[in-house]
């Protein structure tokens, strides 16, 4: 098919520069430089869509971002499949292929169609009202089959394989949009030397002058005007000028949102380019120049394909030479509509009629019609159209009555008006206020350092827009950098009218009819005052009750008329009745934008310790811990994990076993009050514990629960290592610089994140110290010399250790602290020691098992945040005669000092082969009726294969007190029998600890 | 995002260097372990949760590290001032409610 | 018997470029975090032979030797020579603290016209030369990671961040220096 509606005397395009595409399979030709829209318009395809509700053909209405109807699916390939493209907006490219959405089995013959036939059965607040019951089917059998029904384009099913870019900016003026007004705004601030950004959502800067013909700046024509001023803004240095970008969010602060589009128009991306980019811009100050919206009149069968607003008619003759109809109606309550008929008669487009409903329309655009012969019917209004897949006919009626008059037609223009682009306005919480003499919403009070230009506020005439403009430009420059360049001076010769119209339907029309208001959520007029009828006072309810407003176009022609209609029911003027709240984001934004490098490896930071190589490299299994990756078990060849781990446990006990302890949290408070502040800090005595010791530290919050805990050396009389758990670090370190900068900021202490300037080998078991004896230098680390719980500065490897002798096993146990980048190598001068013990590796799951057989809590899983010290059996750790620390007077609490508190516990089952699940209940009695009685819950559980029997640790009521009592943990299949004992399973005594 | 003024830093600075640390203005009682179990309830537990302007803490972990304090409008969202930790509770005339 | 232990840098082999720009791992160095009161800095600024900074978002360099200001009372000073700060510091009796960082951090260098744009993929501060000038620094964020920034030279930044979000940081600005435009 050629383009047989393309006019060789109309537009802007080089007719040579052709770009094949696809629509449904149909092979099209269209030229570079055209959108979608219009490109299948020069093939004279108006039908191009089904509505949402109703699947009533559709076309196309506009020639912009408010298009409501012309939504269609862009597949690039079987990952690239967009879903709900503005065919407006969609660039062509060479080998573009669209598909239409919402119609089965294809756009002309839509089963779908029936819900239309049926549309009295749909009215607003129908879902609301029809499936009511069984309560049971609305999971079951409405919301699959109305999700199946309803809903636009296809979500794609493979993950994307596009790139996102994303860029943090600044600047002194940010401008949103490029038309006359945003571009002489751009130009004034740019003079004074400030950081400028303007962004445009179109290709091409120009905004209205893409379609105003006649306009003349500079004394040229008004686009080549702006075609120039971009090109002179972009050689600028102080200036970004972004195309394609569309501001969708104004937020807090003047912090705006803008996504580019980077190769939405590219036939053949380039695959190391971003396919869009996210811009967080944080301006001084904002221009506005969002522009004006046009509104399409509100009458019967106001949907079918061919019925376009007036101006975007104008668009497709004036930039992309393309007539959309060979006869076409106009029907309009208001001037600039005329325009557009003027526009096509003169490129020879015959035009039916014009139909105003005003009753004596005047003025110069009204004159020229008629000096060239079109026909107008003032005072009449269409109350039908004809036509299934594309209108054919209008039926036109005086408003006072009388015969109807049936013109035939291809295409109908409309146009009600113009409503200010106050969207960001709004978002930035700026207050709207109406202005009655122009029936619109005009930017009230600011909220935030921003100005509106041009048409979003109202101002309509080219030569005021340019003045403002400049002037707006010029002090937002002046006022946000302080700097001032050479006046700017811009005039615009010529002009068009762009006030009046009407607002609402027109009374008198067919109550029954299908006047849409909102064409993307198929909301009729009917619709809005069956809300009223039905309750709905407020705009707000209004909207939700009839979706009018809502969706991807969020109400961009739909919510002036919506308003007005609601108003006029409800007897109240619109300023009463309200603006529904406008949200970002203005267009949609695709989720891959706002993600941006935050996928795949960069979604998180995943952190490694200096050994992860190794272990990786000796078949380590890992497990997340936080965003680190642990060494989780050590398996064997053809072993399991039940197996890794039971042999890593038994050689821990009876050789030695080499694990990766870095992760833990570490801490260096330094100063001469470093001792003090522990005090404050920890439940436990720390003034005389003598440099070279260590001591196991309790964390309360100051409610008096454990909140963390560790072992801490003493290096020096003012240097303390403190560790804390792995999950803890960050936020104990923010704990204790809260206590030190605002309760206790005397104190003379420095805390200082050493986490990673430690890696940290454990080696434990009876043959530790032969291990790392002929590496470490320095140090006598003999019983006597370094008892357990000491710590000695040396070096091993040649390298500054931290040599700590502890345990977390309750085995003779040392822990290697070596600057990280030292770290693998001394690991594996240690596994090549340990080699000759038999030694082993040993992961996350054996410390757990290892620490469990000795009844060691781990805080986060044999706590909660509702656990005392007392609680979890470690009394002892708190300092008796101390006067203060955070969480003493917590613990004095009424509650915390209650009998019936839950102590930790072990348990042992009945059956020694049952591992009991972490987090299963304790009952007394198992026999007692549903809902139990629950008297506490298993907090750790294991098979030791070291006792040769199930393991757990659990917090029960009373359960110090419940030694060697049964008690029940019932199961979904079964009741398991348990019996309280200690929480020490293995070697009670501690003698491990010595060898 | 927010711009926050951070008192040490002397400068605005993005909300995502910052966060947030509760009410400001509660100190903890000395001795505390003197204190009834009800004034404990208050200092630890209740918090006033205003509508309007609020005395709050902040901490600029991403940047200083020091903690702050500020006073913010929850209706508007903006900050009115911001100071150091440990200066008196400022006056504010013509707050809006 | 025992030799001294190899040094595995964490971004050993590392190379990442982009139109405009380079990222590249920095060498080892040593590291202090300091902290004193202000009574102090004149003492530790003349046994680190570097005038401590007061000034917000301000460092100071001599020879191979920088100090950088993180907060009222607290200093990055980073020796490219790895000369030991320690025990400069360690004569000092000054009010102070010193810790050991050497480890902790590493650097990555981000140079050519686009680095700043680079950065301002990730770190939400105006990078402008107005308003992060050569010299300035900062502690602030880069995506979901703590850094600490240096401007070194009009097109150079130095980046400093904790060893285990290396990785992280590393990739996160290859992948921007692939955005930068």
């Amino acid at each position: 098919m050629s383009e047989t509606y393309r006019l060789s005397s109309a537009g802007r395009l080089t007719p040579a520069r052709t770009a094949r595409f696809t629509f449904d399979g149909q092979s099209y030709s269209g030229l570079e430089g055209d959108t979608l829209a219009s490109a299948l318009l020069a093939n004279g395809v108006h039908l191009v869509g089904r509505s949402f509700k109703y699947h009533r053909p559709r076309g196309i209405l506009s020639a912009g971002a408010e298009e409501p109807n012309a939504l269609v699916g862009i597949h690039r390939d079987a990952a690239r499949k967009t879903p709900n493209v503005r065919a407006t907006v969609q660039e062509l490219y060479d080998g573009l292929t669209a598909v239409s959405q919402n119609r089965w089995p294809s756009l002309a013959f839509d089963v779908g169609e029936m819900n239309n036939i049926a549309s009295p059965m749909f009215s607003a607040g129908f879902y609301y009202k029809t499936f009511m019951w069984p309560k049971a089917a609305w999971t079951k059998f409405y919301e699959p089959r109305i999700r199946e029904a309803a809903g636009l384009g296809v979500a794609p099913d493979q993950p994307d394989p596009d790139r996102y870019g994303h860029c943090y900016a600044h600047c002194d003026v940010l401008v949103i949009g490029g038309g006359a007004s945003g571009l002489a705004a751009a130009l004034a601030a740019a003079e004074t030397g400030c950081r400028v950004i303007l962004a445009d959502e179109q290709a091409q800067v120009g905004g209205a002058l893409r379609f105003e013909a006649g306009a003349r700046i500079d004394g040229q024509d008004g686009w080549a005007w702006a075609q120039e001023a971009a090109v002179k803004l972009a050689t600028m240095d102080n200036v970004r000028l972004l195309t394609r970008t569309t501001a969708f969010g104004y937020y807090a602060q003047n912090m705006v949102g803008l996504v580019e589009r980077v190769t939405e128009h590219v036939s053949a991306p380039d695959a190391a380019a971003p396919r869009e980019r996210l811009w967080e811009v944080r301006a001084r100050r904002v221009v506005l120049a969002t522009g004006a919206i046009e509104r399409h009149m509100v009458f019967a069968d106001n949907d079918r394909p061919g019925i376009m607003l007036a101006s975007a008619a104008r668009a497709y003759l004036n930039h992309y030479g393309v007539a959309v109809g060979r006869n076409v109606g106009v029907y309009t309550a208001t001037d600039s509509a005329y325009a557009a008929a003027i526009d096509l008669h003169k490129a020879g487009v015959k035009i039916a009629a014009i139909v105003d409903v005003r009753d004596a329309p005047a003025g110069p655009a009204v004159e020229e019609a008629s000096a060239l012969g079109i026909e107008v019917l003032v005072g009449c209004m269409v109350v039908r159209t004809g036509g299934r897949l594309r209108v054919s006919s209008i039926a036109v009626q005086p408003k006072s009555g009388g015969s109807t008059r049936v013109i035939p037609v291809d295409a109908l223009l409309t146009s009600s008006g113009w409503t200010p682009a106050v969207h960001l306005f709004s978002q930035s919480r700026g207050k709207l206020a109406f202005d009655e003499a122009t029936q619109r919403f005009l930017p009230g009070e600011y909220a935030q350092d921003a100005v509106s230009v041009g048409a979003c506020n109202g101002t309509d005439d080219l030569a005021s827009v340019i003045e403002e403009a400049v002037a707006a430009g010029e002090k937002a420059a002046r006022e946000s950098s302080g700097k001032k360049g050479k006046p700017v001076s811009i005039k615009a010769e010529t002009s068009e009218n762009w006030t009046g119209g009407m607002l609402g339907s027109i009374p008198g029309e067919d109550s029954n009819a299908k006047a849409f208001v909102d064409f993307q959520n198929d909301v009729t007029a009917k619709d809005i005052r069956l809300a009223v009828r039905e309750g709905m006072r407020s705009i707000e309810h209004v909207k939700r009750f009839t979706t009018n407003g809502m969706a991807t176009d969020q109400g961009k022609t739909s919510n002036m008329h919506g308003l007005a209609i609601a108003a006029e029911t409800l007897g109240k003027p619109i300023p009463q009745v309200g603006l529904t709240t406008f949200r970002p984001p203005y267009t949609p934004v695709t989720f891959g934008a706002l993600v941006g490098h935050a996928r795949g490896a960069l979604f998180e930071p995943t952190r490694r310790t200096a050994m992860h190589s190794w272990a990786e490299s000796h078949g380590a299994v890992f497990e997340d811990v936080g965003q680190w990756k642990r060494a989780w078990y050590f398996p064997n060849p053809g072993e399991d994990m039940h197996a890794a781990v039971n042999r890593e446990c038994k050689a821990v006990r009876t050789t030695a076993g080499i694990f990766d302890a870095s992760t833990l949290g570490k801490i260096e408070v330094v100063g001469p009050d470093a001792a003090a502040f522990m005090e404050l800090l920890y439940t436990n005595p720390w003034q005389k514990l003598e440099v070279g010791r260590c001591r196991y530290g309790v964390m309360l919050r100051e409610d008096g629960f454990i909140y963390d805990d560790g072992v801490v050396g003493r290096l020096a009389p003012d240097r303390f290592h403190v560790t804390t758990t792995t999950g803890g670090a960050a936020r104990v370190l923010n704990h204790m610089e809260d206590y030190l900068q605002t309760e206790f900021p005397d104190l003379k202490v420095w805390l200082t994140s050493i986490s990673e300037q430690w890696a940290v080998i454990a080696v434990q078991g009876p043959k530790s110290r032969e291990i790392i004896a002929p590496l470490v230098k320095g140090i006598d680390i003999s019983d006597e010399a370094m008892p357990h719980m000491s710590v000695r500065e040396g070096r091993i490897c040649g390298v500054p250790t931290r040599l700590f002798r502890m345990s977390f096993s309750g085995e003779r146990g040392f822990e290697i602290n070596v600057p990280a980048d030292y770290g693998l190598a001394v690991w594996e001068a240690v596994w090549a020691e340990g080699q000759k013990h038999d030694a082993v590796a040993y992961g996350t799951e054996t410390m757990h098992v290892l620490r469990a057989e000795k009844g060691f809590i781990i805080v986060g899983q044999d706590t909660d945040g509702t656990v005392t010290p007392n609680d979890a059996g470690l009394d002892w750790a708190i300092g008796k005669k101390k006067s203060d620390f955070v969480g003493i007077r917590g613990l004095m609490r009424p509650d915390l000092t209650a009998k019936g508190r839950k102590q930790l516990v072990g348990l042992r089952t009945r059956d020694p082969k049952t591992v009991l699940e972490e987090g299963a209940q304790i009952v007394a009695d198992p026999k007692q009726p549903v809902p139990m009685k629950m008297i506490g819950h298993v907090t750790s559980s294991y098979w030791s294969e070291n006792c040769g029997h199930s393991i757990a640790l659990a917090l029960i009521a009373d359960g110090r007190a419940r030694m060697g009592e049964r008690l029940f943990v019932p199961m979904p299949d079964k009741v398991i029998e348990v019996e309280v004992v200690s929480p020490i399973f293995f070697d009670e005594k501690g003698e491990h600890l010595h060898g | 995002m927010l711009l926050i003024r951070c008192p040490y830093c002397e400068e605005e600075r993005p909300e995502l260097e910052f966060r947030h640390a509760g009410e400001a203005h509660i100190a903890r009682p000395a001795p505390i372990t003197d204190i009834s179990d009800d004034d404990f309830e208050g200092y630890f537990f209740i918090r006033s949760n205003p509508k309007g302007i609020v005395y709050e803490r902040w901490r600029h972990i991403h940047g200083c590290a020091r903690f702050f304090n500020a006073v913010r409008d929850t209706v508007s969202d903006k900050f009115l001032m911001t100071y150091k930790a440990g200066e008196p509770k400022p006056e504010l005339k013509g707050s809006s409610r | 018997m025992v030799e001294v232990a190899r040094r595995t840098l964490a971004l050993a082999g590392r190379h990442a470029a982009g139109e405009g720009v380079t990222v590249v791992p920095g060498e080892p160095a040593s590291r202090i975090s300091l902290r004193a009161p202000d009574a102090s800095i004149a003492a530790l600024s003349k046994a680190l032979g570097v005038k401590l900074p007061q000034k917000p978002k301000a460092s100071a360099a001599s020879g191979s030797r920088m100090a950088l200001w993180l907060g009222p009372d607290e200093w990055l000073i980073i020796d490219e020579d790895e000369a030991d700060l320690a025990a400069a510091l360690s004569r000092v009796r000054a009010l102070h603290s010193a810790v050991d960082v050497s480890h902790r951090n590493l650097a990555i260098f981000v140079s050519g016209p686009n680095a700043e744009a680079v950065l301002n993929g990730g770190c939400p501060q105006d990078l402008s030369l107005e308003a992060f000038p050569v010299g300035a620094c900062s502690r602030t964020v880069l995506g979901k990671a703590e850094i600490v920034l240096l401007r070194t030279d009009e097109q150079t930044f130095r980046v400093e961040c904790w060893r285990s979000f290396s990785d992280y940081v590393f990739t996160f600005l290859s992948e921007a220096a692939r955005d930068a435009a």
